[in-house]
């Protein structure tokens, strides 16, 4: 007989590579959003790192944010969203039509977000309890969105003095705070952060989602309603795309019926960047935060250093696919 | 000697799962392997598949070295697995499972040549004496045992390809778990013509019999270390048992402490789903009623129909004499709790911790006002049942993912105790998977909680389980309900004919269908 050979050598190694692998996937995406900020730092010294510049970005990206904060809800409970976009765009014509109409802003919020809460009504009824999928049933109420919003307005722009003072203002201007103002819409994606975090960290309804997203069968076996939650998470993001609408239609002071559709997308990238952040990869809305702040520094520092918005746009997809990949690979170690 | 491992350890953040083991397969033998849940079985069979990096390993095959650093080595140095947890595409035919990872036959490399496929498939099962699978038939149309047979069949397929390594070593982690008593009988014949081929078995079970009747030799472990290894012929349960728990044990089945209430708990008339027919059964108070039935009699799906995860399309529930209308979230509201069967699938949300697990049907009452989440509360709460049906896990905050398989059913087991249950469903063979010691806490807690008047409606294949623990037996045969008897003075024997009724042997060519 042979002298038998030893073959597990490395566990020292294997322990250590398995720990930074974890740390890595926790952090990686943190760390890369960080590098990009200390790169635009160090390309645009005097205006990238300072207060304005960064009150700015925030308002930049509160619309966006809203959408993906709300975006995160469904994609918890394991579906996804496509109407989100043209959403936006249709409470934007709908606020906008009924100020041509001659009614008060309030009257356009509360119409713009209850057309909201029905379109994710409609979302949720299809995919829970007709049992459509989700992919299926929001890329038909996202065309069907995108065409009523063309319809309404007859394809063209609302915009000028149809459009009220203290609505256009609105998303313009902020809260005064000695030098800095930080901006309105800014408070209110805030808002919207703290609100979604308090619901799926904190309640009973965020629990059971998460639960639903991680077994669905186990979850309604264990009592929880599942076909009731997963319809309400639609209908939360149908009031964030709303929302989004809203805010979109102000900061414009303007409403075209194209002008949210590109929302979607991005929230998405921006819930999957967040998904990099987490353990057993489910969507967090901090984690969210994160990946709108990625999107939205990439934007702001690459106009500064004056890249084509073409270029922009293929740098930006990488970055999405280099973070996915990196934290999918740390992963594999498991 | 075929295999010899020796000084096999691993450790998991430091937390060591096998210490030091060594064990020797001989050729022609079957050796079982047989430890409590977390006695490291599990992990010592991952080393040996290579998908698990050892800390510390010494592999000889056939007297050489060897590195089985990846599960293409332990196939190349002839180790073959099957595995508790079906690893099946319920999409594919049979045939397409039979040989999956593997080359189809093609033209061109290309065009599947289906028809080839299938013969050999169908050679491949011929070979386990399975001729009555169908290798074009859709997996997911197949009972539990069929796809288990298919599974198994798979761990065969590469031997006659011309490119497969000649296969040394099966290692089967308790193929028998899904098996009716038929389909064992024809495992065990396969495992028979295997040990005629000069290759050996390391067979994993928790089932006693099954033991004794098919293996050679006996390995036990126990807290990640080998305490040792017997030939079957110089043994008995009641040794093993003791290695395997480090104490001896009166009795599994613990007795009934209380007498059985007078008072109605559970009344069920008329109860239909599409699955299920039957026409009235009542549980007392303190009462353990067993559900018996081949594989496919609808034993289950009773249980389900009654709950209401399956739809009703009758059915009058009276719980303490009320009338209810369950679904899922209705029973666990009105005291009605159960342990599915299957953890893994329809019990556990392996993503989430273990408190978020135990407490996910009590949320409403283990919360602040029905609304906000009570962090210390489920800590205390989860930390207290955990303690109850003894689960180890390092906190309430582990993920269920990481517990082994029978502490996994104990987290499914603690959540039906959240709150005072009136009625405890156990679907299916409710410590399936679990080793002798963990039962016999089960059992305890079943016991416990019938003491206090719950009413306890349990389902199981595990016919001494049944006449250990149950007062009455329904027994279930082709959706219905068609008898009820008492326990007292039934043997398995017994049991068993009324489980078939009068056409036993006219079925036995497929007791799963």
């Amino acid at each position: 007989m042979s002298v038998p050979q030893t073959v597990g050598v490395r566990p020292a190694r294997k322990r250590r590579a398995f720990s930074v692998a974890r740390w890595l996937r926790t952090f990686g995406t943190l760390i890369g959003f960080l590098i990009i900020v200390a790169i635009f730092w160090q390309q645009r010294p005097t205006t990238f790192m300072t207060v304005t510049n960064w009150l700015n970005i925030t308002q930049q990206v509160s619309i966006l944010g809203v959408v993906a904060f709300t975006m995160t809800v469904v994609m918890v409970v394991g579906d996804f969203d496509l109407s989100v976009g043209t959403m936006a765009s249709l409470v934007g014509i709908i606020a906008g039509t009924l100020f041509q109409n001659e009614q008060p802003v309030a009257v356009a919020v509360v119409a713009g977000l209850l057309a909201g809460a029905l379109g994710g009504l409609i979302n949720g009824f299809l995919v829970s309890y007709v049992g459509i999928s989700a992919f299926v049933t929001t890329l038909g109420t996202m065309t069907i969105f995108g065409g009523l919003a063309l319809y309404i307005s007859g394809g063209t722009t609302i915009f000028g003095r149809v459009i009220p003072e203290a609505f256009g203002n609105f998303g313009r201007e902020g809260l005064v705070l000695g030098s800095i103002t930080i901006p309105n819409l800014t408070l209110l994606a805030l808002a919207v952060l703290v609100l979604t975090w308090f619901i799926l960290e904190q309640t009973v309804f965020g629990r059971r989602l998460y639960a639903i997203g991680g077994n669905r069968e186990a979850s309604r076996l264990a009592g929880v309603r599942v076909r009731f939650l997963r319809l309400l998470a639609f209908v939360v993001s149908g009031l964030g795309a709303a929302a989004a609408g809203l805010m979109l239609a102000s900061r414009l002071a303007s409403a075209n019926p194209k002008q949210g559709d590109g929302l979607m997308l991005n929230a998405i990238a921006a819930v999957f960047l967040g998904m990099t952040m987490s353990e057993e990869g489910e969507p967090h809305v901090l984690g969210t935060l994160v990946g709108v702040l990625i999107l939205g520094v990439l934007a702001n520092g690459l106009t500064q250093l004056n890249i084509d918005s073409y270029i922009q746009q293929i740098l930006t997809g990488g970055i999405i696919i280099l973070a996915v990949t990196l934290s999918s690979l740390s992963r594999r170690g498991q | 000697m075929l295999l010899a491992v020796r000084h096999a350890s691993k450790s998991y953040n430091g937390v060591p799962a096998l210490t030091d083991a060594s064990l020797e397969l001989r050729a022609g033998e079957v050796h079982a392997l047989m430890g409590e849940n977390g006695a490291g079985k599990s992990t010592l069979i991952k080393l040996l598949a290579g998908v698990l990096a050892p800390d510390r390993i010494e592999v000889e095959i056939q007297g050489r070295p060897a590195t089985l650093h990846s599960p293409q080595a332990a196939y190349g140095h002839g180790l073959r697995f099957i595995h508790q947890e079906l690893n099946i595409v319920p999409q594919l035919s049979v045939a397409e499972n039979v040989f999956l990872g593997q080359r189809y036959p093609a033209w061109f490399g290309t065009l599947v040549r289906w028809r080839t496929l299938n013969r050999r498939a169908r050679d491949v099962l011929a070979m386990l004496g399975v001729h009555h699978i169908d290798p074009s038939e859709r997996m997911a149309r197949l009972s539990p045992g069929d796809q288990m047979l298919v599974s198994i069949a798979r761990a065969f397929a590469g031997d006659d390809s011309d490119n497969g390594s000649r296969a040394l070593v099966y290692v089967m982690d308790e193929p028998t778990a899904a098996l009716t008593g038929h389909e064992v009988d024809l495992l065990f014949e396969v495992i028979n013509g295997l040990k005629a081929r000069g290759s050996a078995v390391l067979y994993v079970s928790h089932r006693m019999e099954e033991i004794f009747r098919i293996s050679d030799r006996i390995t036990v472990m126990r807290d990640g270390r080998v305490v040792g290894t017997r030939h079957a012929a110089d043994t008995h349960p009641g040794e093993l048992i003791r290695l395997m728990t480090g104490r001896t044990l009166q009795q599994v089945y613990p007795p009934r402490q209380t007498p059985v209430g007078e008072r109605m708990r559970l009344t069920v008339r008329n109860l239909r789903s599409h699955a299920v027919r039957a026409d009235a059964f009542d549980l007392r108070e303190g009462e353990i009623v067993g559900v018996a039935g081949l594989n496919g009699s609808g034993r289950t799906e009773l249980l389900r129909a009654l709950v209401g995860a399956d739809r009703r399309l009758s059915g009058e529930i009276l719980l303490d004499g009320r009338r209810v209308s369950l679904t899922p979230a209705m029973a666990w509201r009105n005291g009605v709790a159960f342990v599915p069967e299957e953890r893994r699938s329809q019990g556990l949300v392996l993503s989430r911790s273990v408190a978020d697990n135990i407490t996910l049907p009590g949320l409403a009452w283990l919360s602040r006002g029905g609304m906000l989440i009570d962090r210390g509360l489920e800590r205390r709460t989860s930390r207290s049942l955990g303690d109850t049906v003894q689960l180890k896990m390092i906190g309430p905050d582990q993920t269920v993912r990481e517990l082994s398989g029978g502490n996994q059913q104990k987290a499914v087991f603690a959540r039906a105790l959240t709150r005072t249950t009136r009625v405890l469903l156990l679907l299916d063979e409710p410590t399936r998977g679990v080793d002798v010691g963990a039962k016999v806490d089960l059992y305890r807690l079943i016991r416990e909680l019938s003491g206090q008047g719950a009413a306890i409606l349990m389902v199981s294949s595990d016919l001494p389980e049944l006449i250990g623990m149950t007062d009455r037996i329904l027994i279930m045969r082709q959706g219905v309900l068609v008898d009820e008897v008492p326990t007292a003075g039934l043997t398995e024997e017994s049991l068993l004919s009324l489980c078939y009724g009068e056409t036993a042997h006219e079925r036995s060519t497929d007791g799963g269908r």
